[in-house]
């Protein structure tokens, strides 16, 4: 029932933007349908329209072609239910980890109240950064930023959380703690998470589909289920038949890399 | 012997004090930001006064600061204060005016294209008249009062602070924009909450700049016309042959540019902590 409602649907969907040397196809012909509470990682090139993808999306902007719905609705402003996390985590920096995260309600509506606050303490102790409430961010770790900016996304509740290589900015550590808290997250309050990365293991510990692109035009070069069962640990990420789907998505990444 | 091994202990545990060294209160709002500067003003007095002893340099040339010393009580207390209030009374409307009205014009250009493409060239234009050339004019028009040197302190002090806060307001990161465009909030929140708040850093740099050309603005409008004030008085002692005195003008009209100067960076220091760049908060 609940994995037969499509949270996200792209039908024939291009975007050209103007540019100074002509007309630049970000994206050309894309088809996608994300299920509710699907976790799907989008990969590909740099450049290849992964963001336009999720601007798109959040309504951020409208394709210049094609339809984008949510929810069975067309995309045509901003939605409630549609939280974004950013590369870098762009906290304010005059304000502490509380007054982030609450910050949603703020700009939104102008005020902060008690139960806003609850609210807040629930995300903040939900990325575990409970008892930093008061720091600023440039007293916390990149990695306690990006938290911080997963908790404010997560703030309003939304029901679909659109991730612009979030952990990008972090070393390999932090990174991969963060995806696993990331997942622990998405179990516990379950969302519709279109993830962007360029990381190809990142994909595979997290996603239960991986989208290939492929640049100029951007197009979708591939749509695959991850052959992995849940919860998923370091071991099951050894097995070989999830090594084998690895470097098939390696291949399809280098193919489609423009040559140097 | 135990004794020996706890004040290694103790010397262990100041170590990252010294590494690290955080400042006291009064170390950063008096010692930093006014003792210092004021060591250096006086070393470089120590090596003016030894010149002008050496090298005989007579008191029209450059006098010695002893000399400026006497000048200063050619006039009375009282004279000097008078003085000093009407160039710094001129000075303060003339940066509070340039501030109210380069914000509602820097928020117009950084928000809108259109606005921006209207009034720059205008604004440059009016920057680029040479404001010690108008001010005869400006007060021929406004009259003798303190409404024309206003008006030239304005002009003078005004475009850094438009540059500066525009800057500022367009150098917020475009994923705050995009946030508060998904959150679809009112326009001007993104102003107030967002925009603005960025632009801090920026519109103090361009608050300390046109804190000192306000003392210059109102300086330039006494030397057109004025009875009173600093400006004036250095005019009038240097038409008199009174260098010293004239120094003595110089000088008050220096330490008064400093003053404010600090009165600015300090309530940088007080009041926006986070705006300032970490090792110097
Ligand atoms: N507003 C815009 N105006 C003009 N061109 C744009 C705009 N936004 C994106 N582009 C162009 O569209 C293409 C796709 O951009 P997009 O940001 O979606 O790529 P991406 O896959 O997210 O890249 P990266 O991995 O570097 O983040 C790029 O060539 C980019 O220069
Ligand atoms: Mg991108």
């Amino acid at each position: 029932m609940g994995l037969a409602t499509n949270a996200i649907d792209f039908r024939a969907v291009g975007q050209v933007f103007a540019t100074e040397s002509g007309p630049l196809t970000a994206l050309d012909d894309v088809n996608l349908t994300i299920a509710q509470h699907e976790f799907v990682a989008v990969l590909g090139p740099s450049g290849c329209g992964k963001s336009t993808l999720l601007r798109l999306t959040a309504g951020l902007m409208l394709p210049t072609e094609g339809k984008v719905s949510v929810y069975r609705q067309p995309v045509t402003r901003p939605r409630d239910d549609v939280g974004i996390v950013f590369q870098q985590a762009t906290l304010l920096p005059w304000a502490n980890v509380l007054d982030n995260v609450t910050f949603p309600a703020r700009h939104k509506r102008g005020r902060v109240g008690a139960p806003d606050r609850e609210r807040a303490a629930e995300v903040i102790a939900a990325v575990g950064l409970k008892g930093f409430e008061a720091r600023l961010p440039a007293e916390l770790s990149g990695g306690m930023q990006q938290r911080v900016g997963i908790a404010r996304a997560l703030f309003l509740n939304p029901d679909i959380l659109l991730m612009d290589e979030p952990f990008s900015a972090l070393d390999a550590l932090t990174r991969d703690a963060m995806g696993y808290e990331l997942l622990k997250l998405w179990q516990a309050s379950p969302k519709t998470v279109m993830f962007i990365t360029h990381s190809i293991p990142e994909a595979v510990l997290l996603a239960d589909r991986v989208i290939v692109m492929s640049a100029r035009p951007g197009r979708i070069v591939a749509d695959m289920p991850v052959p992995l069962g849940r919860p998923r640990d370091e071991s099951a990420l050894r097995a070989p038949e999830v090594q084998d789907f690895a470097a098939h998505l390696r291949e399809l990444l280098i193919a489609k890399e423009p040559s140097l | 012997m135990s004794a020996n091994a706890d004040t290694s202990a103790k010397a262990a545990l100041t170590q990252p004090m010294r590494e690290a060294p955080s400042l006291s209160l009064t170390e950063r709002l008096i010692v930093m930001p006014v003792v210092l500067p004021l060591l250096t003003f006086v070393i470089i007095l120590v090596l003016w006064e030894a010149a002008t002893r050496v090298f005989a340099i007579p008191s029209f040339i450059l006098p010695a600061p002893t000399r400026i010393i006497e000048g200063f009580s050619a006039v009375t207390p009282s004279r000097w204060s008078a003085h000093v209030w009407a160039t710094l009374r001129v000075a303060l409307i003339g940066y509070l005016v340039a501030i109210a009205v380069s914000l509602p014009i820097a928020i117009g250009l950084a928000k809108s294209r259109l606005m921006s493409r209207a009034l720059y060239p205008l604004l440059v234009v009016i920057q680029s008249v040479p404001v010690v050339a108008v001010a005869p004019i400006i007060i021929v028009v406004l009259g003798t009062d303190d409404a024309p040197r206003v008006v030239i302190t304005f002009m003078i002090a005004f475009f850094p602070l438009v540059v500066s806060m525009t800057t500022g307001l367009m150098a917020t990161p475009p994923e705050l924009i995009e946030l508060s465009r998904s959150l679809r909030a009112p326009q001007y929140r993104e102003i107030t909450q967002i925009r603005l708040p960025y632009a801090v850093p920026y519109i103090f740099s361009g608050l300390k700049i046109s804190v000192t050309l306000a003392v210059i603005g109102a300086v330039v409008a006494e030397f057109v016309a004025a009875d009173v004030g600093i400006g004036f008085f250095i005019q009038f002692s240097t038409s008199m042959f009174r260098l010293p005195q004239a120094w003595a003008g110089l000088v008050v009209l220096v330490a008064m540019s400093l003053f404010l100067f600090q009165v600015v960076s300090l309530s940088q220091r007080l009041f926006f902590p986070w705006s300032l760049p970490k090792e110097r908060r």
